[in-house]
């Protein structure tokens, strides 16, 4: 459930109102709650995450209430709620995947970032999340990385911890 | 008609339902949750699964949801096949993995639609050990409780509020196994609808908070089918009462009236009846004690009543205590206690009806207008159900189309994706903007007189012969022309209009529109807002207001003015009341609660309300419907104004009557002597009927605790209270089949515990009752060729500085007396204001919030200002009859000065 209790306000850049401009011209007129999805995701490529304040502003743009953006924004777990790490770590915990220790593996990044579910690293750089199948049910277990979504296969304990390892110094090489 | 065969068994049906109707029709029991009859079908919750088969060779058949297959020739389906039945038991296993184990101290337990289907699928073992999903709960206002955690995801609360209702804050978030119903924060639910939802849940998550101050489950209330006392409509409704006290009123199904859902106001305005202002004994001021027995109460009043006695009707009360009322004081003494611009509107509204020249739809016919034009109402506030219908009609011209590509009408889901927010016309004017403005395809913010010259000029538009409006303002023409084209082009166009600003034109200018629309088969509807539950019916009587000047002076100085269930002081200026009641050398108020007026009265005689008698009433549109006493209270002077008034007829002329008077009785009298009540007796039944020589039961059979609930006052068990007035008795004994439709004092069916139980009460899911619907129209004795209404068009509104126009706005809350005294609408009452426009704000040096003096004939109001920028300029809006600002005679004109 979303908790609508922060106001701080937030202003779009002239760039992104532009892009929402470009979007909201695909759609016939009156029709413009259309253009919410895509307005949504430029919103969330731009800050890392929906929050109550942007998705109010994302209201005021379309003129809709912001319960009927809250009631989209809510429904697809590709919208992030909460503040998330650059990189989000995203385990299968469908059926198949568990059989081969996807469990183990979330529990491994659990103690290894030190966070819970959906919490940020103190460093801004981690997050990890489980989500349903990720359509690689003979490589598992697998997880997917946003947001850029690079796929890792047959995972164990070391590997993950190779991968971060990777993620750190790819971070510090740029 | 269509045959399909069901378990090989052949039924003839109506083409063009959905089999699950088709099934609940034919008295299957099959189990639902999303479907709802009002609402249409969606698929979602897979609960009426049944088997369906090609043909009478196929063995194998397929799954299909019941509600969303359309009845067809030749269909052959199973209900009993082990794997639909086995399906259907596992999707409610599945729904009730995370359903708490809360029955017993659910407020929903005894009347849950989930715990009927659960029984019904037989799913009776728990196997989901696992720790169930948990969720907070949001506080939704007074009226109205939350609790997620009972949710079974049916989405019917959101179809009802949002897409139904035209809510805009309960939304559904979420996904997957999180799915949550609610406010984005906790808050007041804004709709004026937001009471069904508990109805309409088929689980414990919406629940009537007011009933948690005094919880009793539905098998332990005494229930009567009752009407609402709260607008003018006549929603039919259930009130239920344990322990003497008024506890739960919820919706009683009426196809032609309110249908499936009754407003906030009706529901939760009860608590008036347990209040503590409630007149409990008969007072005599010059005695002392004031209070006193009926003895010395009858010794008292005997000589009171042989001079010249005045009776003051109220359109509060019933025809029975009405007309018993004018037995005693005789035809030309009973006075109508209305303001006077109110009798003179209900005046033209009669002759209009009376005239036949428009039909008067019930509120389920005006659901099936395509063009709506509102002159002069705002719906929501001053007749709230009939908003509800009008949301409905808009849709009818878009949803016609899914009729050419073979959609059904049942298809919810395919039909809201097909409109969309595609609207059929609707025009409203009226000073400020309203909620129906959202629907509408043009809004006029115009001042009173302007909406009844608008009218005029649409009805000139339509019918040449009907007077030409002079001197129209810009561009009204313009907007006439473009209404009156719509409403010519309409199948079946409907008017609404009303009192509430207090403007007799507005009404003789829809009457014109609606006259000059069609004649014969193509009639338009004209539907009328009037004040009060009684207004009709007391206008009907053709009683002259006792504030009309040519009345006053019939009446000179009376010995006795009897004053029926009527706050005078509320209804006209206190000095205008007070010379009236200054004339009378003794006052008689009969009433249930303690008001300005009963503490004028020498005597005053306490009455039973709604709840506590029997009566009946002419609602809107002419349908005269019957009530019913709901207990007989324990405090034997709360007896009805009928009663009482029958009595002192007795006492006055020295006779007694041989049988008990029944309100029966009364109607038929009075039917005898006005021929405008012929056919009103048919509403209330005869005290004699009986069914199988038994009564009708008001307490369902499970009603528990009636040899112990009163033991703390005597262990013996008393016996219980007979009822010589009705079909109807006190207990639970009594006929247990099917009642006739207007004696239903509770819907209930075996293994249907809920109100859903109402399909078993209908010839057809969502058609009329059995025995037809409750309620008889009046208005058959047509007098055509009158249309006298038509002359009088106002001149133009012009804006005067010193004298502004004072509009009367109604509020869902606070308007209406009696419900007013309810806790929660009490809390949701606007606060006191005086509503002017900017540029009127800005000429006057105030702002938003400013106090204003607002000056009506002598007497001075504090206001805060609030700014309502499409009020029209110098008039001034005053939220009508709040408790603050009653006693203002309407139409009122005064003056705003800077405080």
């Amino acid at each position: 459930m979303l908790r609508v209790t922060e106001t701080e306000h937030v202003d779009f850049s002239s760039e992104l109102l532009s892009k929402f401009g470009e979007i909201v011209k695909r759609y016939p007129e009156g029709k413009h709650k259309a253009a919410l999805l895509p307005i949504l995701h430029l919103v969330q490529a731009e800050y890392g995450w929906l929050s109550p304040a942007s998705m109010e502003r994302v209201a005021g743009y379309l003129d809709l209430k912001p319960i009927e953006v809250y009631e989209v924004a809510t429904f697809y777990t590709m919208f992030f709620l909460r503040p998330q790490g650059k990189y989000v770590l995203e385990v299968c915990r469908t059926g198949p995947c568990c059989l081969v220790g996807a469990e183990k593996i979330m529990e491994h990044l659990e103690n290894k970032l030190g966070v819970k579910e959906g919490e940020v690293t103190a460093d801004g750089q981690f997050s990890w999340r489980g989500v349903e199948c990720l359509a690689a049910c003979g490589m598992g277990p697998v997880l997917q990385i946003g947001p850029e979504y690079t796929f890792h296969e047959n995972l164990t304990s070391e590997s993950v911890d190779q991968l971060l390892v990777d993620l750190k110094n790819k971070d510090l090489s740029i | 008609m269509a045959v399909i065969y069901i378990d090989n068994v052949p039924y003839e049906v109506k083409a063009g339902k959905n089999l699950l109707e088709a099934c609940l029709s034919l008295g299957f029991d099959l189990p639902y949750f999303c479907w709802h009859p009002a609402m249409g079908s969606v698929g979602a919750c897979r609960q009426c699964a049944v088997k369906l088969f090609k043909d009478d060779q196929d063995t194998k058949g397929r799954l299909v949801m019941s509600c969303m297959e359309s009845v067809r020739d030749n269909l052959y389906c199973s209900i009993e096949d082990t794997t639909a039945k086995a399906f259907r038991s596992q999707v409610i296993e599945w729904l009730m993995t995370n359903h708490p184990h809360d029955c017993a101290v659910c407020d929903e337990g005894g009347s849950c639609h989930l715990q009927d289907m659960t029984v019904m699928t037989g799913h009776a073992y728990r196997r989901f050990n696992y720790k169930k999903r948990t969720y907070n709960n949001q506080y939704l206002g007074p009226l109205i409780n939350h609790e997620m955690n009972r949710c079974i995801q049916c989405y019917r609360c959101v179809r009802f509020y949002k897409d139904y209702a035209g809510g805009k804050d309960l939304d559904v978030f979420a996904a997957h196994n999180n799915v949550y119903f609610g406010r984005a924060t906790d808050g007041v639910l804004e709709n004026e609808f937001s009471g069904n939802l508990a109805e309409v849940c088929p689980t414990g998550v919406f629940t009537d908070k007011t009933l948690k101050e005094h919880y009793t489950r539905k098998w332990d209330l005494t229930m009567a089918p009752s009407i609402c006392q709260h607008c003018s409509l006549g929603c039919n409704i259930i009130a239920g009462e344990r322990y003497g006290e008024l506890r739960q009123i919820t919706n009683r199904y009426n196809g032609d009236v309110n249908g499936y859902f009754i407003c906030d106001r009706g529901r939760f305005g009860y608590e008036y009846v347990n209040s503590l202002n409630r007149i409990q004994h008969p007072l005599i001021r010059s005695h002392v004690p004031e209070a006193v027995n009926r003895e010395t109460l009858f010794d008292h009043l005997k000589p009171l009543l042989s001079g010249k006695v005045i009776g003051v009707g109220s359109p509060r009360a019933s025809l029975e205590s009405n007309f018993a009322l004018r037995q005693l004081v005789g035809e030309n003494q009973f006075f109508s206690g209305v303001p006077e611009t109110t009798a003179e509107m209900m005046e033209i509204i009669l002759s209009v009806f009376n005239t036949g020249d428009v039909r008067i739809p019930s509120m389920k016919e005006t659901e099936e207008a395509d063009v709506v034009l509102i002159l002069g109402e705002d719906l929501n506030n001053s007749a709230p159900r009939l908003a509800l219908s009008v949301r409905q009609a808009v849709r009818n011209n878009p949803v016609e189309v899914a009729n050419t590509i073979n959609i059904p009408a049942w298809h919810d889901a395919a039909l809201r994706e097909l409109v969309q927010s595609e609207k059929g016309d609707c025009f409203i004017a009226y000073p400020v903007i309203t909620k129906l403005d959202e629907l509408a395809s043009g809004t006029y913010y115009i001042s009173p007189d302007e909406i009844a010259r608008l009218g005029y000029a649409i009805a000139n538009f339509l019918d040449p012969q009907a007077s030409a409006v002079p001197d129209l303002q810009g561009n009204m023409q313009g907007h006439a022309v473009l209404i009156g084209n719509s409403l010519q082009k309409a199948k079946n166009p409907l008017i609404v209009t009303g009192v509430s600003l207090q403007n007799p034109s507005i009404i003789k200018a829809a009457a014109a529109i609606a006259a000059a629309l069609g004649e014969g088969d193509r009639k338009a509807m004209l539907a009328v807002v009037v004040p009060d539950c009684n207004s009709m019916g007391l206008a009907m009587m053709n009683a002259p207001s006792i504030l009309n000047s040519t009345a006053l002076s019939t009446i000179g100085s009376p010995d006795t003015l009897i004053i029926l269930e009527n706050d005078l002081f509320s209804i006209s200026q206190e000095a205008q009341i007070s010379e009236i009641l200054d004339r009378s050398t003794n006052i008689i108020v009969l009433d249930h609660l303690h008001n300005p007026t009963s503490a004028r009265a020498d005597i005053v005689i306490p009455v039973g309300t709604f709840s506590e008698a029997d009566g009946t009433l002419v609602n809107n549109e002419g349908r005269a419907q019957a009530y019913f006493q709901v207990y007989m209270p324990k405090n034997e002077n709360l007896r009805e104004s009928w009663r009482w008034l029958s009595d002192l007829k007795n006492l006055r002329d020295g006779t007694t009557d041989a049988n008990n008077v029944t309100p029966h009785d009364l109607i038929r009298q009075l039917a005898d002597k006005m021929p405008q009540f012929t056919g009103a007796d048919q509403a209330m039944p005869t005290a004699d009927l009986r069914i199988k020589d038994q009564k009708i039961p008001r307490e369902p059979h499970r009603y528990s605790g009636r040899t112990a609930m009163n033991a703390n006052l005597d262990v013996s068990e008393p016996k219980p209270p007979s009822d010589p007035d009705t079909p109807l008795s006190f207990t639970m004994e009594g006929y247990k089949g099917l009642q006739p439709a207007p004696l239903n004092s509770f819907f209930w069916s075996p293994g249907w515990n809920s109100n859903q139980s109402v399909h078993k009460y209908q010839m057809e899911v969502g058609g009329a009752l059995y025995g037809g619907n409750p309620g008889v129209r009046l208005f058959n004795h047509i007098n055509p060729g009158d249309r006298s209404y038509m002359n009088g068009i106002p001149p133009r509104f012009k804006p005067d500085k010193e004298n502004w126009e004072m509009l009367p706005l109604p509020h869902l809350f606070g308007s209406e007396a009696l419900s007013s005294l309810s806790k929660g609408i009490a809390e949701l009452s606007p606060q006191p204001y005086v509503a002017i426009n900017s540029m009127d704000a800005e000429s006057l040096n105030v702002d938003e919030g400013s106090i204003l003096q607002v000056i009506i004939e002598g007497v001075q109001y504090e206001l805060p200002v609030k700014i309502k920028p499409e009020l029209p300029a110098r008039t001034a809006g005053l939220p009508y009859n709040l408790q603050e600002l009653t006693g203002i005679k309407w139409p009122a004109h005064g003056q705003l000065v800077k405080g």
